[in-house]
């Protein structure tokens, strides 16, 4: 081979025109549904900006009178219905996790049957678990379409999320405290809860966070579990009717009327920034408590 | 029958820091291992260990990594039941009474039998708490202040820490976690201390700090410690374990018992030429 | 006061429990109870399915529901045949995972094997922001931006509830959930088979789609398969975006319901709880369950497979 055929060779695998396409267009395909993200909150913005006021916050609901009707009840019934949704899916979830983490025996047959059935809890489609809330919490208990059947359902819905990630919370507390624990002749239960868990409270603090940030976003189970009809009041108990955030954008997104279109979008803005506000707070949990050993 | 080379010569003067008051034999033994063999499921890790712990004594743990020394100290206090699959032929007798018998609970072994880990595992806690914890989770009630400050004071940390009980223990320094666990032990008031490498993270001024205080503790509690480090089995020890690792007829590594007795005269006339050839360097 | 001190004597040497811990028992039956939640979760979600399933199978016989193609629920002698609920969902699907797999493959490799750790650092959030936005947002956005401002320009004869908005919007939202769990099976790949590539003088871009895709390929294909999955299980974006209409159509610039829709619409409305068309919706459910069922413990099994190989 001459020393010129050599050179050639050299220079010919060293220009990387076919390299370079190919990160560019793996940029790109990141770079796509940023750009959607991008374009997806400036249009709702823009869209919703004349109805971005006060009116959305104090007036109810209403078909005749779009240029006034506000979101008011549909906020507190999100309220009362995530923060029953947490009061029952945060103290079952961590006690199923330390059940799993602290408890049962690792990889014995129970333990990867609970494992793989709450995996696929996690994909199961939402509103399957409407259908699940409407036959079991509204008809068979009799709980009528109610906050609390929404909250149970939404409970049972991101169960297995927050599971899975207070697991992952403690599994991060290193073993040697636990040992610690032990050695000083404390029980496996006064290790858990003395020790393991308050160590691993800001990991389940952010799962949790996030988990209900996909539950008061969560529309499909709830138009199952009756939160589709009109509700122009506030909920007073957790048998009352009630409407979320979500499905009232959802009423307004099926009203072709422009005024409707702009109130969903407006409603939108208000829904995002609750969800923006959660992963805020949960984020900075997790950035105060970082690396503590 | 050797010439001392320069190691064991430097460990002949290290001896000289205990006295030689060590009866050759162990008259009153806290602990009596009669044919003790640790599994890990189907892996036997130390084989056919007999060895009597004496009251009051320094028993140092010696020999290479992989010999099954540290899984040994383990089953003591039992602490290898949290592994699962770990299982244990033989029986590790405490005054008498088989730890691993019928009718023993194993936290109840753990409040006589504490234990010191090779990397200070102080909890996410104030000093105060670190303290005060194992009194609390065996049921002590009322004041705890003057406890803790009585075991800090022997543990030597109070005059460094007296004025931050409120802090978290993370703020010390490595040396003071260490003297902070052993004082957090003693709080339980245990017979026997298990060490477990307790200077491994430690620079050499702390290790010495650790060093004078398991002289001082030995006076009240019987005290195990594995050590990889030959002049501190020499210079803390009353009797020391030589256990090395070997292959069994079927090439499998377990840990095994060279050879026992008192710390001057395992160093200074080792009877198993193993021993001698790790204590002088030539092997580990 | 009490006060204790290490002085006072010690408590004899007994090993037997000083005292019952019942609590500890009961404790641990409470937690174990909690875990065990999840499974009464499947179970009630099975029986809540079946029981109506079967009483609707015997109004309607199996092979009209899975092989009929013709969907009227509501009409006086209706017809329960679930083809054109099921082409709707493929359709949308197809559409869907066409966006989906290559973007969130793409998006993968180069934060696995091209970003730097900063670009990483900002763009992996904000992708996970993208998995965070709510469904129902996804849907307005697919209607009245993507529909009603671009792709009515481009086919002017588009329906305004069409498959193709709902589908391409549906693909934007899956790539997180593809591009994540790709590249988690990616980043297992050890590196020194990276380094062996290297050194044997390939490129960059020939380490990644010849030795690293292919050691991380069950990982890969678990992503997609948990891809495809929440796309027939996705409602509130095809609900809101391709309509209500069931027809047995490829057209994506047709209106479609799937699965999905269908059990929100048919859901929402007051039917009485007898009726067949209050049964068909558990009918419908229990097939979106089967087949969601099916590809969500093909994916885990999968990604348990994977993560041994590695390990």
């Amino acid at each position: 081979m001459s020393h010129l055929q050599l050179t050639n060779q050299l220079a010919g695998k060293g220009t990387p025109l076919r390299d370079r396409i190919f990160m560019w267009l793996l940029f790109l395909s990141l770079a796509i549904g940023v750009f959607t993200l991008a374009v997806l909150l400036t249009y709702v913005t823009i869209k919703g900006w004349p109805r971005l006021d006060i009116r959305l916050f104090t007036n109810m609901p209403s078909v005749r009178d779009p240029e006034n009707a506000g979101a008011q009840s549909a906020i507190t019934g999100s309220i009362w219905v995530i923060s029953f949704t947490a009061l029952v899916a945060l103290p079952t979830g961590v006690m199923a996790a330390l059940y799993l983490e602290e408890f049962a025996r690792p990889n014995s047959r129970s333990q990867r049957f609970i494992e793989v059935n709450i995996q696929n809890l996690a994909a199961v489609p939402s509103i399957v678990y409407g259908i699940l809330g409407l036959a079991v919490f509204a008809r068979a208990l009799a709980l009528g379409q109610s906050v609390i059947t929404a909250a149970l359902t939404l409970a049972l819905l991101v169960l297995p999320v927050i599971i899975i990630s207070t697991r992952e919370a403690l599994r991060a507390v290193p073993r040697n405290i636990r040992d610690g624990s032990l050695a000083l002749g404390a029980t496996e239960w006064q290790t858990a809860y003395r020790q393991t868990l308050p160590a691993a409270i800001p990991g389940i603090a952010t799962g949790t966070i996030l988990a209900l940030s996909r539950a008061i976003g969560e529309a499909a189970p709830l138009l199952l579990l009756g939160a589709v009809s009109f509700i122009t009041f506030n909920p007073d108990g957790v048998l009352s009717d009630y409407t979320t955030l979500p499905i009232q954008i959802f009423n307004w997104t099926k009203d072709s009327r422009e005024e409707f279109q702009v109130l969903a979008a407006a409603t939108i803005v208000v829904l995002l920034l609750i969800l923006l506000a959660m992963n805020f707070v949960a984020i900075w949990i997790r950035n105060k408590t970082q690396k503590r050993w | 029958m050797n010439q001392p080379n320069e190691i064991t010569m430097h460990l002949d003067h290290a001896l000289s820091a205990r006295g030689a008051s060590i009866p050759p034999e162990t008259s009153d033994p806290v602990f009596t291992l009669d044919n003790v063999s640790v599994y890990y499921s189907d892996y036997e890790a130390i084989r056919n260990v007999t060895l009597p712990i004496g009251r009051n004594e320094i028993t140092a743990f010696i020999g290479p990594s992989g010999c099954g020394k540290s899984t040994l100290l383990r089953s003591f206090n039992r602490m290898n039941d949290l592994i699962p699959g770990a299982h244990l032929k033989g029986t590790v007798a405490y005054h008498g009474t088989d730890i691993y018998g019928p009718n023993v609970d194993p936290i109840e072994v753990r409040r006589k039998v504490g234990m010191v880990f090779q990397k200070p595992n102080v909890f996410p806690k104030s000093i105060y708490e670190n303290v005060a914890y194992g009194p609390k989770v065996n049921g002590t009630k009322g004041n705890l202040d003057d406890l803790v400050e009585e075991c800090l004071t022997r543990a030597a940390l109070w005059n460094e820490v007296k004025d931050d009980l409120k802090k978290s223990a993370y703020a010390l320094s490595g040396g003071q976690q260490q003297r902070l666990v052993i004082a957090r032990c003693i709080a339980v008031k245990p017979e026997v201390i298990l060490m477990d490498e307790p200077c491994a993270s430690l620079d050499p001024l702390a290790t010495a700090k650790i060093e004078d205080l398991m002289v001082e503790l030995a006076s009240e509690y019987t005290i195990i410690i594995v050590t990889h480090n030959m002049q501190q089995a020499a210079r803390v020890s009353d009797r020391t374990a030589f256990f090395t690792a070997e292959l069994d007829e079927n090439e499998i590594r377990h840990g095994r018992l060279v050879e026992f007795g008192r710390t001057r005269e395992l160093f200074s006339s080792p009877t198993d030429p193993r021993t001698e050839d790790y204590i002088s360097g030539r092997f580990g | 006061m009490a006060t204790n001190t290490v002085s006072e004597t010690a408590e004899g040497l007994s090993l037997r429990q000083s005292r019952p811990r019942y609590g500890e028992k009961i404790i641990r039956f409470i937690l174990a109870l909690a875990a065990f939640v999840s499974i009464f979760t499947t179970f009630g979600i099975v029986i809540s399915l079946l029981i109506p399933s079967i009483e609707f199978f015997m109004e309607v016989p199996i092979t009209d529901f899975l092989f009929g193609t013709v969907w009227t629920p509501l009409f006086k002698n209706g017809e329960f045949g679930v083809i054109p609920l099921l082409s709707g969902t493929i359709v949308i699907t197809l559409i869907a995972i066409a966006v989906a797999i290559p973007l969130g493959l793409g998006a993968s490799i180069y934060l696995s094997e091209y970003a730097s750790e900063r670009v990483r650092k900002v763009l992996k959030p904000t992708l996970e922001v993208l998995a965070g936005i709510p469904t129902v947002v996804f849907g307005f956005f697919a209607l009245e931006f993507l529909t009603q401002a671009i792709l009515i320009k481009i086919f002017p004869e588009i329906e305004v509830f069409n498959a193709l908005s709902a589908g391409l919007i549906m693909g934007v939202m899956i790539i997180p959930t593809i591009a994540s769990l790709s590249e988690d099976a990616m980043a297992a790949v050890p590196s020194g088979l990276r380094d062996g590539a290297y050194a044997l003088g390939s490129s960059k871009r020939q380490t990644a789609i010849k030795v690293v895709m292919p050691a991380a390929l069950s990982g890969i294909v678990a992503a997609f398969v948990l891809g495809i999955s929440r796309a027939i299980g996705e409602t509130m974006i095809v609900t809101i975006a391709a309509g209500l209409q069931p027809q047995l159509s490829f057209n994506p610039l047709m209106g479609m319901q799937t699965m999905t829709s269908y059990i929100a619409a048919a859901g929402s409305g007051d039917l009485a709880t007898g009726s067949i068309e209050y049964k068909s919706i558990f009918a419908v459910g229990m097939l979106l369950f089967l087949l969601t069922f099916l590809m969500n413990i093909f994916s885990i099994r999968l990604v348990r497979r994977f993560r041994q190989a590695y390990q």
